[in-house]
């Protein structure tokens, strides 16, 4: 019988993720507002160092990881807030798909989301900052990826959690930005390495780390996720 | 609302006097006065460190209130994995409890660190500290754990809730352990204690220092006895307001 649910779960997460994607796509508010933000956050943190001392290439690594973390943040809160609404989260829990394909169509619609926010933001961040473009995005685009799969991960569980408490805005990120922590230690240090030129090598640790964290959340967040729903 | 709320059972006879009856704890007493006792040795009966000076004496208090925080906190994590698998309501006490006198510790452990540190480090807080940044990443999450059973009025949703972030928690500070072990270099005072072929505490020190721990535990475990007898009887408070509601 697992062998034939399987791919089930797979595709009803799919159809969840689209959904979801559809709904963004036909109204766009979210998306353009995240864009908005986005870039808004890059061009106000240009002004917070002194530009004479700190080079732009040099921070450019630490505002690409504030500004995808609070745009993170931002698709997270809409993600369940958006089945509050009309109690969609009702038709979702009666509809026969199993539970872990509500949590994994939930993250792969937020992972796609979030994605469509950094191909706009990168770019301009590369711009603005006057960081070269070179070979080096590749793996910094990489990291991101890995980055954004761990931040999904736990963000989409805490997501339907806070949405059922009185403190929903506010408790999403008290909740997530721990948890985020070892996701961007590593993510940060390697970027700023190979940014600065220096050699992937030198951050294999911090990659373990961040490749470990991706495995290890998205098992513990799926299997978790059923207690977070009403039971 | 009608029904009795999940962990509350009902009370049998005379609930009200059962709940305003006061209790002497004398395992709260016991764990007060090791405590004194621990103050009255280290100050006037240990003597002082050689290199150090007087402000070695914090770590009777510091490394002990560490030890219990991370007992409180573990307690936390455990009883979070007993509810979700049994779905009792003393678990989730339990683990409210700990994690509320886990809090108090590790704010203790964090405080008296600095103190320690303005005097020898020259620094009130520093990063490179692996120890010192990885306790603080543990105060937000218990922290985190506390705002969010205040966020949440169903009981057995709170109950669930709070277990899963515990569980998720647990599995996390290892990930921040090794990240902030590659960040830092670390100049924390490594353990001599027990350890052959390294430096020995003086006699009078290493008692000292032993008896900290015993005193630290003692007390963690009054504060949450007593914390968790409270959380009974709010409960059962609740239980009787609902009850006179609907009368």
């Amino acid at each position: 019988m697992s062998e034939l649910r399987a791919p089930g779960t797979l595709r009803a997460a799919w159809l969840l993720a689209r959904k979801d994607l559809t709904i963004e796509f036909r109204t766009r508010t979210a998306f353009f507002s995240a864009i908005v933000f986005a870039v808004l956050a890059l061009c106000i943190f240009y002004f917070a160092w002194d530009e004479s001392i700190v080079q732009p290439s040099a921070l450019a690594p630490g505002v690409l990881w504030v500004v995808l973390t609070f745009s993170a943040l931002l698709g997270l809160q809409r993600s369940f807030a958006l089945e509050e609404h009309d109690r969609g989260i009702d038709a979702l829990l009666v509809s026969p798909v199993s539970r872990e394909a509500i949590y994994l169509g939930k993250a792969i619609g937020n992972l796609l989301f979030l994605s469509a926010v950094q191909v706009v933001t990168i770019p301009a961040l590369a711009v603005f900052y006057n960081v070269p473009m070179g070979h080096e995005w590749l793996v910094v685009t990489g990291v991101v990826l890995l980055a954004m799969i761990g931040i999904v991960a736990v963000g989409t569980l805490f997501s339907a959690m806070a949405v059922n408490t009185r403190l929903a805005e506010l408790l999403l990120p008290m909740l997530s930005l721990p948890f985020f922590v070892p996701v961007l230690m590593s993510a940060a240090q390697i970027s700023a390495r190979v940014l600065a030129g220096r050699p992937l090598a030198e951050a294999a640790g911090y990659m373990k780390i961040l490749i470990g964290f991706d495995v290890v959340f998205i098992i513990a967040c799926t299997l978790a996720f059923s207690f977070t729903l009403e039971e | 609302m009608t029904t009795v709320p999940h962990g509350a059972s009902a009370p049998k006879r005379d609930p009200q006097a059962l709940v305003a009856k006061p209790i002497f704890d004398w395992f709260f007493v016991v764990g007060v006065l090791a405590m004194v006792a621990l103050y009255v040795r280290s100050l006037m009966f240990t003597p002082p460190d050689a290199l150090q000076g007087v402000a070695q004496k914090i770590y009777y208090i510091h490394i002990p209130a560490w030890l219990a925080s991370y007992t409180a906190v573990g307690i936390t994590a455990l009883t979070s994995i007993v509810y979700l698998w049994l779905h009792d309501e003393r678990a989730d006490r339990l683990s409210e409890a700990s994690a509320e006198i886990g809090l108090v510790f590790l704010t203790g452990g964090l405080s008296t660190g600095m103190f320690w540190g303005r005097v020898i480090w020259g620094a009130w807080w520093v990063w490179w500290d692996m120890r010192l940044t990885l306790t603080l990443f543990l105060w937000f999450v218990v922290a985190a754990y506390l705002v969010l059973r205040g966020a949440i009025e169903d009981e057995a949703m709170r109950a669930r809730y709070s277990a899963v972030l515990a569980i998720l928690a647990a599995l996390l500070i290892p990930f921040i352990h090794l990240s902030v072990y590659l960040f830092s270099a670390g100049m924390h005072p490594m353990p001599i204690v027990l350890q052959p072929g390294k430096a020995k505490l003086s006699p009078q020190m290493l008692v000292t220092f032993l008896f900290g721990f015993v005193a630290f535990e003692l007390f963690c475990v009054a504060l949450i006895r007593a914390r968790y007898r409270y959380g009974v009887k709010r409960d059962m408070l609740a239980a009787l307001e609902i009850a006179g509601d609907t009368r």
